[in-house]
Parts: structure tokens; sequence; C-alpha cells
């Protein structure tokens, strides 16, 4: 590891003037991600400034009655909520198929936005990574890529996002608080983050001195119809190849309203108009399910090694679906 | 924290395993809540409470789960063992566990590389079996 500074400080307004005059600095909170990328050489930051001191790490409801999460909240604190549990059981599930229980009571809602891609050539310093060095090139696209993106990539990067707890936030349309030296802005959970497109090197779009203070969920949890479906190469503990997200609004048999995001398959949790339009309305049948998930793989395109995934994301969105119906299968 | 614990402190007893947070063989408890401490600056943590394994005894007495590790042979070449026994001691507090297959889901985060999985999780079940006897 790299030498570094340490600093730490009392409030938000301190820890903006840091990053303003030391664009070089970071913050760091449960620090499971930042660290790890540190040891790797990966992220060189000159100075940590330690955040966990701000007073954001408390969970209350809003008055629009929806729930406001501190960006300090644990993930543990957060999946392990009597009002989450309750109210938001999508994200609970989310969050508890993420990670391991020693890595969940230390990362915190900020930092599992700010995760980075677990792409093993972004991790290898001796290989190519636009993500690492923009304009050096992709190891992935025609490396081993069984775990990297199907749809929305580019030519420059093909890495997914790694997190559980984003897939969730975005079908239950939460939005990200952020505070800058100019103020506090909103930034919906579906802008937070980004395509690779042609500057992979850019995952979120937070802007370099601001900080994320808090995630807002609206007052709809869909706590009757929910199911956080994760696939992976073990039962526990691992990444997603794919995951989904899906929470209905049911009437008898008949969809009043449908969300379906998937984790897994692109550089930011993916989420379509179109295939939640096609159930809106309709009834909760394998046949429309199965139509549903054919539009939201549109334009999928594997690398090789990931070719399986388009096949199984169509699979784990019908029974994702199916599940949250609570059909017979 | 765990080249804290290691290097300065001497207090070897937590392993390192992988040093990046996938093995779980240095957890350690912190107020109570087990972490890695690979990926834990002790800075960081001024003012707080470190359990190691070396803090579970009591004197010469096992810590319950200690005895139930003995008596399981719940471990062979027990490398992953005290990071094993600290993560067990924050899933009994966290209060989750309603059947065997949530001790698996919960430990996921320390692996046995020699696969005493099985002796683990008997172990862990029992302790949580004469806690809840001890309790009626």
């Amino acid at each position: 590891m790299n030498t570094f500074s340490y600093t730490r400080v009392p409030d938000v307004a301190s820890a903006l003037r840091v990053i303003a005059v030391e664009p070089t600095a970071k913050f760091i909170a449960g620090g499971t991600n930042l660290v790890d990328l540190m040891k790797e050489n990966v992220e060189r930051p000159t100075r940590l400034v330690d955040i966990t001191h701000l007073p954001l790490a408390e969970i209350q409801t809003t008055t629009e009655g929806g729930l406001r999460i501190g960006a300090l909240v644990t993930n543990a604190d957060v999946a392990y909520n009597e009002l989450v549990e309750r109210r938001y059981p999508l994200l609970s599930q989310a969050i508890l198929r993420g990670a391991s229980a020693q890595l969940r009571n230390m990362a915190s809602v900020g930092g599992n936005l700010m995760q980075r891609t677990r792409c093993s050539y972004f991790y290898d310093t001796s290989t190519p990574c636009n993500k690492r060095n923009r304009g050096a090139g992709c190891s992935a696209i025609e490396g081993f890529n069984r775990y990297h993106a199907i749809l929305g990539t580019s030519d420059d990067c093909i890495a997914t996002n790694p997190s559980d707890m984003c897939v969730a936030l975005l079908a239950l349309d939460a939005v990200v608080r952020v505070t800058g030296l100019d103020g506090e802005r909103q930034i919906t959970i579906a802008d937070f983050h980004r395509l690779a497109g042609d500057t992979p090197n850019i995952d979120t779009n937070l802007k370099p001195d601001e900080m994320i203070t808090a995630v807002d969920l609206p007052s709809r949890g869909f706590t009757e119809h929910y199911e956080y479906l994760k696939i992976r190469d073990r039962t526990s503990y691992a990444f997603a190849l794919v995951s989904v997200a899906a929470a209905l609004e049911m009437n008898g048999n008949k969809i009043s309203e449908a969300r379906v995001a998937m984790g897994g398959v692109a550089h930011k949790p993916w989420r379509q108009k179109e295939p939640e339009a096609l159930l809106n309305g309709r009834a909760a049948t394998p046949d429309n399910f199965q139509k549903a998930a054919e539009a939201m793989l549109r334009g999928a395109k594997g690398f090789g090694h990931n070719d399986f995934k388009i096949a199984l994301a169509k699979r784990a969105v019908v029974r994702a679906l199916t599940q949250a119906a609570k059909l017979e299968r | 924290l765990l080249d804290a614990l290691r290097e300065y402190l001497d207090l070897t007893g937590t392993k390192k395993g992988c040093d990046h947070g996938q093995c779980g063989a240095c957890t350690v408890l912190l107020d109570g809540k087990r972490i890695n401490s690979c990926l834990t600056l002790a800075i960081m943590k001024d003012g707080g409470e470190v359990t190691t394994i070396e803090g579970l005894s009591d004197g010469d007495g096992l810590h319950p789960l200690q005895q139930a590790f003995v008596d399981h042979d719940a471990f062979q070449c027990g490398y992953c063992t005290p990071g094993q026994i600290c993560s067990a001691v924050g899933l009994l507090s966290e209060g989750r566990v309603k059947g065997s297959d949530d001790i698996r889901e919960l430990m996921s985060g320390n692996i046995c590389r020699c696969g005493a999985y099985l002796n683990i999780v008997a172990a862990i079940e029992e302790v949580i079996a004469n806690k809840r006897e001890a309790k009626r």
C-alpha cells in the first residue's frame, strides 16, 4: 500500500472543504471496498477523510410517508431495521443476499452506492483497463468475461455494477440525496449510476466535490408481492451472475403495477419501461412474464464466456415475477 | 486493525488469510459486532472495544463456543477457527438463526478450506440449543 494521510472530520462542510482543496483525497466510511482497492494499488488516495463521525447514521420517516436512510447506516442496520423489514422487504432481502455478515456490519449505504466493479482486470494492475486508465484498452472484451455485462455495453468497457442493494433501490424508485459546497441536490437512483460509454472511468453522476448524505425511499414499498432473486456460482457470499428485483401491485390475478430491475448484467442496475408496460394491467401469467423477459433482454449481447447470461437472465426474470406473484410453478 | 493486533500487540490468535475480506480468518468483534479486521483501519476505531479470540475465555474456562468446537471436532488445521468462533459469537448476539440453514447462510463469510463445515454447524447449533434450554 502507498503512504497516505488521514483526517477525521466532524461535519459535512469540513469534509467537503478537504476534498475541494485536495481532489486526490477520498472519503472513507466502512472501507470494505476502498481499503481492498488500496491494497491492490488500484486506488491511490493521498488522504483518507474519515467521515464516520458525521451525523448521517439514522433512519427516519419522511414527511411524504417514506423513509430516509442516512449514508452512514450500515448495510446490516438497513436490512434488519424494523421499518425497512416491514415496509420495504425487497430491500432487506437484496441486502442480505449480498456480501457476508461481517462485511454488512461494516459497509455503509453511501459506500454501497459508490463501490467499484469487481471486474478481475480492473483489479489486476498488470492488465490494460479503461476504467483504471482511460485509453489503455479493455482486457475483458476478448478475455475471461463470464461475469461481464450483456446490456448497455460499450467498445471501451463491459464491467458490471456489483451491488445488490442498488438493484432493489432502483425497483423502489429511491432518490439519492447529495451535498456539495453549492448546496444540496437529489439524483434519482436511475440517474445515479452511468453506462460506461467512452468514459468508463466515471461510475456515477456524483460530482467530485459532492458527498452522498442519504437515500430516500418513497412511501410505496410493495410489501405483498416482491422477490429479489440472485443467481450465483455458489449459494452464498458471491456476486450475482444475474439478479432480479421484482415488485408487483396486484388486484386479484391482475397486475396493476410492475417493477423489474436487474443486476449483474450492465454497468449500472438495469430497468426499462417497456417490460413493465407489458405487465401493467395484464394478468399474472407465465406467458406475460415471458414477454416481459424478452423485452427486458432486448438488445442483449454476449462476449463469449457470458453468452449464457442472456438465457439465464430471461429465465430469472420469469422466475422472480412468478415468485413475486406467488403463482404455482 | 489486523496488523495492529498481530504485529504490535502480539495478539496472534486472529489470523491473516486472504487479507481482502474474502475468507473471514481475521474476524473480530468490534463493540460486539463481527467485522473483518483486515479491511479495518485501527485509527478509525479509536475508543472502540475490540474482542479477539484471546478475549473470549474466562481464565482457564473456555467460552461455550470454544468448548463446542472442541467437542464437535469442528476444525482440522485450525487456521480459520479463531475467525469462525468470533464470527459465531457475533452470530449468536444477532439472534437471527431459526434453523441450520440460517447458520450456513450467516456463517458464509468464514471459509474453512479443510471443509469442517458440518461439524462447525453442529457446534454452533448445540450452543444455540443450550442457550434456548437455559432460558426456559
